[in-house]
């Protein structure tokens, strides 16, 4: 009796593997999860990411010529896999840690994806991206910076976007020059949340100014999400830093410009690490009383025709907002998934794996501006790289840093409104 | 005192008043007709949106706003009453809890749907801009919250008080049998006390719209703050959601000025739970 039941267990796993089997050569679509914050306070990066995600589906699986030379644009689907079709399964992590990890795993063993993007938020991408690991499913990053993500060890981890220290060089450099040209950089308070991405950040700032013999920024820690930040303005305001540094989400970075308006606050610099200040709704609501703020960023739109314009008009057509850094970083780093596999020439996560560690993708095939695309040991993508861009007219960022990619020069001090 | 000392705390006692204002309609229905709203930090948010929605289309500030939040959300909260409440309240405890939090999120996802999840503000001076006073900054729009959160704490109080509406409402709060037996309608109250809670909460969510971001999940920042407010005022009684909000402002303000923001809510919950240690009922429940 115990003998036949397992036998038939056995017969079944074996047709149900054998069905599985053909069905996935038959219909021939590349499954891959994406995790994003499609509800809680990061929702509108969330909405955003999808946008940018299906545009980059767009050029994937439909034919662009226009494109040129863009890797995966010119056929219909992957070449590599015989034009098959990549299709996303998009999963909602609510913001919350514990929720990305459940999506990891339904979108794992349920929705069977061969590979995961995501998660937005650094200590999401922490916890989902530890699930892959434990799967062996490769995991690209696009956009989480927090440092300890390309620490653990693992194997099937990828980050495309540059991360914290390659950041803290750059502030570091910056400030370097703008102190060349007479402006006070001396004192410099770093204002951060207390979520994963803000105390890395802060973290790495705060080493990477002192190993280069400058003095610890007075460091103005908050916790995330907050309902009031009048006092942190006025610890700004009776501290008077040359230079204010927001590593903040959106929600609070439209509160403290609000606040810092209505206390009648301004730094003389005032100048963000991406997240709230780049996401199109802060723009919109709170540009305009912003004025003059710099940010961090890796996109560039390009001269009208490049593959960079046309795909940030694509982008907008889908989201109904402005490309911008976050959105590009996602995309990019979906690109270099959908490459590899392409190059993998197979859905078998351990040759996707392959794929992207021998990956090696050069300036002119990405539509970011990093020096190219090469993973090291650790997964962490070594040509990354960034300038700085600045908010001079309250609705679009120019680049102003380094001179090479300078749009505009630099304009000081920090406006507001 | 320094300046900066006293504009903390001045910014603490305004931020205090808006923490009574939106805890006022939460106190009405916890305190006195035992529900735990948990949709509370919703309706907040639904009173925001009309806001945004009157400055969108007629270009009006919360003059227009506020009434008109508060008559929606008045009839929000009788439908709320009558097609939600009045049923689950014959269920056990777990029904309650469970079927305002249900509602929470009906009400939130329903914003994303239709406004979607951009983040919303309205201008920065549509009710004046900033002031200064003595050397302090003062917001207008806060400072018309803080004196609307007095009025609305007054109203209430003289309403349960010095009126036989009130009257009636306490009596159904206290034996709903006993109230029914006296010719008084249970249904009627209750639906008139879920009414004035939510349209006092709509005018809170209209107010606070004048210098606060507007998003489907701001709720879920602002509720919290609303139910500590309430039973550190002590269940059911209006001038003492004041109380514990101007408390609660002022000491979040200056632990965080002070101290350093991250720790504020550890002073705050701290205080918070050895004062309801010594007095349960809060600082101005009934024993």
């Amino acid at each position: 009796m115990k003998f036949n039941h397992i036998l038939g267990l056995l017969c079944a796993a074996s047709i149900s593997m054998f069905v599985a089997g053909s069905a996935s050569a038959q219909d021939k679509t590349v499954k891959i999860g994406a995790i994003f914050p499609m509800t809680g306070n990061a929702a509108s990066a969330g909405v955003h990411a999808k946008a940018a995600i299906e545009t980059a589906l767009d050029i994937i699986n439909n034919a662009h010529p226009e494109l040129g030379n863009f890797p995966l644009a010119k056929n219909a689907g992957l070449a590599g896999l015989g034009g098959a079709k990549v299709e996303v399964v998009f999963a909602d992590n609510q913001g919350s840690p514990a929720t990305g990890q459940n999506q990891a795993l339904r979108l794992i063993t349920e929705e069977k994806v061969v590979a995961l993007t995501g998660a937005y938020q650094s200590g999401i991408t922490l916890t989902t991206s530890a699930i892959a690991e434990k799967y062996g499913i490769p995991f690209v990053n696009g956009e989480s910076v927090a440092a300890n993500l390309t620490e653990r060890g693992f194997k099937w981890f990828f980050r495309v976007t540059p991360i914290a220290s390659d950041f803290a060089k750059i502030y570091y450099e910056f400030l370097n020059d703008m102190k060349a040209t007479g402006v006070k950089t001396d004192s410099v308070a770093l204002v951060h949340d207390n979520t994963e991405y803000g105390t890395s950040v802060a973290t790495v700032i705060t080493s990477a100014f002192k190993e280069k013999g400058r003095s610890a920024p007075i460091d103005i820690a908050y916790a995330a999400n907050a309902t009031d930040v009048q006092s942190q303005v006025l610890q700004l305001k009776e501290k008077k830093p040359d230079v204010v540094i927001m590593v903040t989400y959106t929600s609070d970075a439209i509160l403290f410009a609000k606040t810092m308006q209505a206390l009648d606050y301004k730094p003389p610099m005032l100048l963000a690490d991406d997240a709230g200040y780049s996401d199109p709704s802060f723009i919109k609501a709170v540009g305009k009383i912003s004025v003059g703020a710099f940010n961090r960023s890796s996109w560039s739109v390009g001269p009208p025709g490049s593959p960079t314009a046309i795909i940030a008009e694509m982008y907008k057509k889908k989201s109904g907002d402005e490309m911008d850094d976050t959105a590009g970083r996602q995309m990019q780093a979906f690109f270099v998934l959908a490459d590899a596999i392409d190059r993998a020439g197979s859905t078998d996560p351990a040759k996707i794996q392959a794929a992207l560690k021998a990956t090696d993708l050069k300036p002119d095939q990405l539509m970011m501006g990093y020096k190219g695309i090469k993973f090291d040991d650790k997964g962490q993508n070594v040509l990354a790289a960034g300038v700085i861009i600045q908010l001079q007219d309250g609705e679009n960022y120019v680049a102003v840093w380094p001179k090479a990619n300078a749009q505009k020069t630099a304009v000081m001090p920090y406006k507001g409104w | 005192m320094s300046t900066i000392l006293a504009q903390v705390i001045v910014g603490g006692l305004l931020l205090g008043a808006i923490y009574a204002l939106f805890s006022s309609g939460l106190t009405l229905v916890w305190g006195m007709m035992n529900i735990v709203n948990f949709a509370h930090g919703d309706f907040v948010m639904l009173g925001m949106y009309v806001a945004y929605v009157v400055w969108s289309l007629f270009g009006a500030g919360p003059l227009l706003g506020a009434p008109l939040a508060a008559l929606l959300l008045a009839t929000v909260g009788i439908v709320v009453y009558f097609g939600l409440i009045r049923e689950i309240m014959k269920g056990p405890m777990l029904a309650q809890i469970l079927g305002t939090f249900g509602l929470a999120l009906l009400l939130r996802y329903s914003a994303f749907w239709w406004f979607g999840a951009n983040f919303l503000t309205l201008p920065e001076n549509i009710v004046g801009g900033t002031f200064d006073i003595l050397g302090l900054r003062i917001q207008a729009s806060r400072l018309l919250a803080g004196v609307v959160a007095l009025l609305v704490t007054l109203g209430l109080h003289l309403l349960l008080t010095r009126t036989s509406l009130g009257s009636k409402m306490l009596a159904v709060a206290e034996d709903s049998t006993a109230a029914q037996l006296m010719g008084i309608r249970p249904d009627t109250m209750q639906a008139i006390a879920w009414a004035i809670a939510a349209g006092a909460t709509g005018i809170a969510g209209a107010l606070i719209a004048t210098f606060f971001y507007i998003v489907p999940t701001v709720g879920e920042t602002l509720a919290i703050v609303a139910f500590v407010t309430v039973s550190l005022g002590g269940f059911g009684s209006v001038p003492g959601a004041l109380m514990a909000g101007l408390l609660i402002g002022v000491i979040e303000s200056l632990s965080a000025y002070l101290i350093g923001a991250v720790y504020k809510d550890i002073v705050v919950y701290s205080l918070f739970l050895g004062f309801l240690w010594f007095r349960p009922q809060g600082l101005m429940g009934k024993s």
